[in-house]
């Protein structure tokens, strides 16, 4: 008997006009797309996008060249080399992040001592070559300074939960 | 004017593609031009006023049997070297029966004469204020019925001869029931059990 | 066309004829260029996406944007393919797809040459579609796209039978075989359309619609399976098949398959639209004699694109809707179901002519 009602409901296309009202249904529902490059959806504090190294507030650059980050890195993406300063301190003579390397597993700014190699909340830096993906001392800085805002204010938020 | 241009488009296609059919190296492209030469011989047809038969040509040749040639070209692993390594052997042999054909041919050519009527019935190939379609379905199915049915019959004792003589029943194979498939529900699949803890189902 | 031949010569009448074909063709390219769009669109509105909507307002040019996207990409012909068959086999499938469109009639005389063969020219030239899969597949070098060429073109040639029976259907309904015929047989409201049949219950009551509404639906069905769309679209299956046929092809030659895909949807919309849903003619009948010619014949396309539109909606619901055929279930489908429907249906339909149909 049910194989008979099977044959019928076949017949009669009973499942595709069921699933054509479930269709038109959803066809004047509102739309969840997000209009990406106009709108953008929200990111966590912990967001971890495009690398950056930070400087404190009177321009003086944090990284020690303690190289705990070169050592942590497991793709061993970044290469640092380090010598006196004149004034004495310690820095990094080159500083140099390889992006197609990376993870982006975070160990590199859990690892340093003093919040200066970080990775910011930005993920739109894709480029035509590799060459630009190797990313090296300035243009870090560059991107520590560009995003220094979003970068300190995200720290701030993430840090209650260290 | 445009029809006599059409005519010479056609034939010289014709020719050249089954001269092809003979000469191409890849059976391939042999079976291809082949259809070719079907479809200019199909423009012929239309040119000559028989549209249907032109359609039907397509239809049945050129969309049906050819595609089976096609099928059967590509999936043999023709070898052409080996094929033609008693060329040379044979050529004396092969020569000389074509010549005989050609002879005969040419026999039949000096010899042929047409009839009294051939020139009027050929003005007037089908009966006036009809379509060739129906003047060809009268023939068919008015004049010539029975030959028409029993030609078909013919054809159908071929076609249940070649499906019995390869058609075999394999004992072990595992077949696919689709209207079961298709016809499984939800009850008779999936069983909700409350599962007492410690116990599990039990068979 | 006899017309032009008797006003402008013979190769005035060459040059009209040519005139309407290229008015055909680009008419054609561009409204599939939308039709590409809307298909996306619904598609997408059905999974409450928004579809494409960045080029042009609301994405209007997307397809134009897509077009120069392959057309600048490299062409890659396989190592050891046959290189001029590689080439040859999209331009078959697109050339075949165009010149199908000869015989289809928009509006009251709007068609390039209405041959009183043209059911049969239509169904003839789409039985050759199979070879631009078959060669295409073959020329590849390719063991993937030569299963999938034979894969499709045995879907193709299968669904071709029952097709052909369904047309012989509409072929007694008309008694002719030329396409305005058959549409002028429609006329006059819409229960005349050959899906309901309401002539025949009216004036002779035999209740055809029983048998003609199934043959329509079938007929939709198979034009499905036989321009390989979802549910039964082998070829685009590429994660379990490794697709089909087109599956070394890229750039131009791939956008050609493409383009002459979407022109036999468009025409088996059209062929559903002419056989089964009355053509040109609106539902219901306005007396359009003393109108205008030129807005008597929009009216007419009018309706003919609403319909062919409509159908095209359908293609692109069904697509959004139903899961892919497994192919042994495709070819039950085909062999099984739709060729003995489709054969009952012409008996049934023969019967109503000879001893239904009055006069």
């Amino acid at each position: 008997m049910s194989r008979i009602s099977q044959a019928i409901r076949g017949a009669l296309l009973m499942d595709f006009w069921s699933a054509f009202g479930l269709g038109m249904r959803y066809f004047f529902t509102k739309k969840a797309t997000l209009n990406y490059p106009f709108e953008k959806g929200p990111l966590s504090p912990r967001f971890r996008g495009q690398h950056a190294l930070r400087r404190y507030a009177n321009g003086e650059e944090r990284c020690i060249a303690c190289k705990l980050c070169e050592a942590i890195c497991p793709a061993q993406a970044i290469t640092i080399e380090a010598e006196p300063r004149e004034d004495g301190s310690r820095r990094t003579t080159r500083y140099d992040i390889d992006m197609t390397k990376c993870i982006y597993c975070g160990f590199c700014q859990e690892a340093c001592p003093v919040d200066a190699v970080v990775e910011g909340p930005n993920f739109e830096f894709a480029a035509e070559t590799r060459e630009e993906l190797y990313y090296d001392k300035a243009k870090l800085l560059e991107n520590g300074d560009r995003w220094e805002r979003e970068i300190a204010k995200n720290l701030e938020l993430d840090a209650p939960y260290r | 004017m445009l029809a006599s241009l059409a005519f010479w488009a056609f034939s010289g296609v014709a020719i050249v593609s089954a001269l092809m059919v003979v000469i191409a190296r890849n059976p391939v492209r042999s079976v291809l031009f082949l259809i070719l030469a079907f479809f200019s011989a199909a423009g012929l047809f239309v040119l000559l006023g028989a549209e249907f038969l032109a359609m039907l040509l397509i239809v049945v040749y050129v969309g049906a049997v050819a595609v089976l040639f096609l099928f059967v070209v590509m999936m043999l692993d023709v070898d052409f070297t080996e094929l033609k390594q008693g060329f040379l052997e044979y050529a004396p042999l092969g020569a000389i029966v074509a010549l005989i054909l050609a002879i005969e041919l040419a026999m039949i050519g000096l010899t042929w004469r047409a009839s009294e009527q051939a020139e009027a019935l050929r003005a007037a190939v089908m009966p006036d204020g009809v379509s060739n379609v129906e003047a060809l379905g009268m023939i068919l199915y008015d004049d010539y019925i029975y030959f028409f049915q029993a030609s078909g019959l013919v054809l159908l004792v071929a076609m249940i001869g070649a499906i019995v003589l390869t058609l075999r029943h394999k004992p072990h194979v595992k077949r696919q029931s689709v209207s079961a498939q298709v016809g499984r529900r939800r009850e008779d699949a999936v069983e909700l059990v409350d599962v007492k803890p410690g116990q599990g189902i039990g068979e | 066309m006899s017309d032009f031949v008797a006003q402008f010569g013979v190769w005035g009448g060459f040059g009209m004829a040519v005139l309407q074909i290229l008015g055909f063709v680009i008419v054609l390219l561009i409204s599939l260029a939308f039709l590409l769009l809307m298909d996306r669109k619904v598609w997408a509105a059905v999974q409450m996406r928004k579809g494409p909507n960045v080029v042009g307002a609301f994405g209007l040019l997307q397809s134009f944007a897509d077009f120069f996207k392959f057309v600048f990409k490299e062409i890659v012909v396989p190592a050891g393919a046959d290189r001029s068959m590689y080439l040859l086999a999209p331009l078959i499938t697109l050339i075949l797809a165009f010149v199908t469109w000869a015989v289809v009639p928009v509006a009251p005389g709007w068609v390039i040459s209405d041959i009183n063969v043209g059911i049969l020219y239509l169904f003839a030239m789409s039985s050759l579609g199979v070879y631009g899969i078959i060669i295409g597949g073959w020329a590849s070098n390719s063991k993937y796209p030569f299963l999938g060429a034979l894969r499709s073109a045995a879907q193709m040639v299968s669904y071709e039978v029952s097709i052909g029976f369904i047309i012989v259907t509409v072929l007694l309904f008309a008694g002719s075989m030329s396409l305005t015929h058959i549409i002028e047989a429609q006329a006059g409201g819409f229960w005349n359309w050959n899906f309901l049949a309401g002539r025949a219950l009216i004036e002779d009551g035999w209740p055809m619609f029983i048998v003609m509404l199934p043959m329509a639906i079938i007929f939709f069905i198979s034009a499905l399976a036989e321009t390989n769309r979802p549910p039964f679209d082998l070829p685009e299956a590429e994660s379990e098949l490794v697709a089909g046929y087109q599956v070394e092809y890229s750039s131009t030659p791939y956008l050609l398959f493409m383009v002459g895909e979407y022109l036999n949807i468009v025409l088996m919309c059209a062929m559903t639209t002419i056989l089964f849903f009355g053509g040109w003619n609106p539902p219901f009948e306005l007396d359009t004699s003393s109108w205008p010619y030129l807005v008597s014949s929009l009216w007419y396309f009018f309706w003919f694109a609403i319909k062919v539109v409509f159908f095209f909606f359908m293609f692109a619901m069904v697509k959004a809707l139903v899961p892919r055929y497994r192919y042994d279930q495709l070819m039950r489908l085909g062999w099984k179901i739709f060729l003995p429907a489709s054969l009952v249906a012409v008996a049934v339909v023969g019967a109503y002519i000879v001893y239904g149909a009055q006069g």
